[in-house]
């Protein structure tokens, strides 16, 4: 029961922290050097390895289909299985969870910090909101770099598995017919499927991660401890949000 | 201090009007455990009220609470006459407070720490904005630190920073936690001297937690004494020179006894 009451405890804080933030959208075009400072931060600082991993992604998924597939002999059709997996799953999923690891965690640092050290005592008491300067800009960040970072992870990974189809002997499939396979089993919906799950998953993630790093309480081991958790409920979270996000979308 | 300044508001042309403080039957409870109870005083506008008491006394937790960063158990505190935790008291009153460890922020150089209030509440143009910042800078004469990190300056460098960056928002009332620890005796004496002259010069009103005799003795107004979870006196500061409370008389002169069992060990 305690452990329950917890857990709407929580939800009702994100929530808070939420409608907080929402009531400061009208600040944002006076915030805007925070907000292309956040956009950096989520979403350059996190391209290289979004798009190292993609790539690996993208290869691991047409090897694997073309291992199975060739009993069959329709290894034609690994373009339409790599593409709508990035696109549908694979892509918004390892996207938010790479911003978990490399932008979350340093979020819900930062202002756990910040909390502990009184910084955020000290917005406070100046009447500076911190919904209003520290997780305003984060959420417009996150929701404008998320469809970015995920449409290149998406055409990354679609590459990683023309490589792939290409250069294994057992599969030996042209990006031409890998990429007219892609085309021809997917649609507009799939990719804006994607798009939307990205924008939930990601939105949701930050938003944690700032509630949790705001309050924080207690020395250096917190802020640790913090982390930890941020990045925990986050991970369980994106996987919960997809099974039902993916249900309402289908 | 770096120069006498006339203007009756520290970094503006406008005067503000001086904030009343009013502590009314406060206490505080964490858990079982109770800081302190029934804790009522009063400050006057203009007035430098210190308030003293040994370490883990509850001090901090009260200053918390005049600022509104924390609920009081019981009770309330009113400043002009509103909630100290209201919105509408964060809007109709500028409440500055110096931080124990100043807490800066360390993203922002000395000059952007400063900046900060007035670019939020569009307090002017960036010029304006410059002007205000290099005045209250020049008061503490840390002009040639504004484009420092915080991470590069000394221990009364910060608390000097923070005092500017309290006094960059004029404020009706200013509020220091324990702003001579950690520090030498001249730069205590400095810190003292700075808060007479904010006080003297624009009449803010003044509230000091700390438990520095001698700042007490030599900027305040009126003292507070907490102990045992109760405010045991309020007074001006002569009252202190010969206390008649064994209790207050024991916290301001200690005297070492070194046959005091707890130093046998030591004998040994």
């Amino acid at each position: 029961m305690k452990q329950l009451r917890a857990v709407f405890a929580e939800i009702g804080s994100n929530v808070l922290l939420l409608v907080r933030s929402a009531s400061y959208v009208g600040t944002l075009p006076r915030q805007r050097a925070r907000f292309i400072e956040q956009c950096y931060m989520i979403g350059y600082t996190t391209l290289p390895i979004v798009g190292i991993l993609s790539f690996f992604i993208g290869s691991v998924l047409a090897l694997q289909a073309g291992y199975s597939m060739q009993n069959f002999g329709v290894t034609q059709y690994i373009g339409s299985l790599v593409g709508l997996s990035m696109t549908r799953e694979l892509g918004p999923v390892m996207v938010t969870i790479l911003v978990v690891g490399r932008v979350g965690s340093a979020i819900t640092a930062e202002l756990a910090s910040m909390k502990v050290y009184q910084e955020v005592d000290a917005l406070v008491t100046m009447n500076i909101p911190p919904a209003r300067m520290l997780v305003l800009p984060r959420l417009a960040a996150v929701l404008f770099m998320m469809p970015v970072l995920t449409i290149i992870a998406n055409i990354v990974g679609w590459f990683g598995g023309a490589v792939v189809c290409k250069f294994t002997g057992f599969i030996s499939l042209s990006p031409n017919a890998y990429y007219q396979s892609l085309r021809q089993y997917m649609v507009f919906k799939d990719v804006a499927d994607g798009l939307v799950k990205a924008e939930i998953f990601g939105f949701v993630v930050v938003l944690v991660c700032c509630n949790i790093g705001l309050n924080t309480r207690g020395g250096p081991r917190e802020i640790g401890a913090a982390v930890t958790r941020a990045v925990v409920i986050s991970l369980i979270l994106i996987l919960v949000l997809d099974y039902f996000v993916t249900k309402v979308l289908m | 201090m770096a120069e006498t300044i006339s203007a009756t508001s520290p970094v503006a042309a406008e005067p503000s009007p001086a904030a009343t403080v009013s502590v009314e039957g406060l206490g505080k409870n964490y858990g079982e455990f109770e800081v302190f109870k029934d804790v009522s005083f009063k400050v006057e506008p203009g007035e430098i009220f210190v308030l003293m008491g040994p370490s883990g006394s509850g001090k901090s937790v009260l200053l918390r609470q005049i600022v509104g960063l924390e609920q009081p158990t019981t009770g309330r505190v009113l400043i002009n006459g509103h909630d100290a935790a209201s919105q509408e008291t964060r809007d109709h009153v500028r409440l500055g407070l110096v931080f124990q460890a100043g807490a800066l922020f360390n993203s922002l150089s000395v000059y952007d720490n400063l900046a900060l209030y007035p670019r939020e509440h569009q307090l002017g143009t960036e010029k304006e904005i410059k002007d205000r910042v290099m005045r209250a800078l020049q008061i503490l004469s840390l002009e040639k630190s504004a484009p420092d990190f915080p991470s590069r300056l000394s221990g009364g460098m910060k608390k000097r920073v923070a005092i500017a960056r309290a006094l960059v928002m004029e404020p009706q009332l200013l509020l220091y936690d324990e702003p001579t620890s950690e520090l030498d005796p001249v730069m205590s004496a400095t810190i003292d001297e700075i808060i007479g002259t904010l006080k003297n010069e624009y009449h803010v009103t003044t509230i000091v937690v700390s438990h520095d005799r001698d700042l007490a003795l030599n900027i305040a107004d009126r003292v507070g004494i907490l102990m045992d979870g109760k405010l045991i006196h309020v007074g001006p500061p002569a009252d202190l020179h010969h206390p008649t409370d064994p209790k207050i008389a024991d916290f301001l002169n200690p005297k070492i006894d070194i046959k005091n069992p707890r130093f046998k060990k030591l004998e040994k």
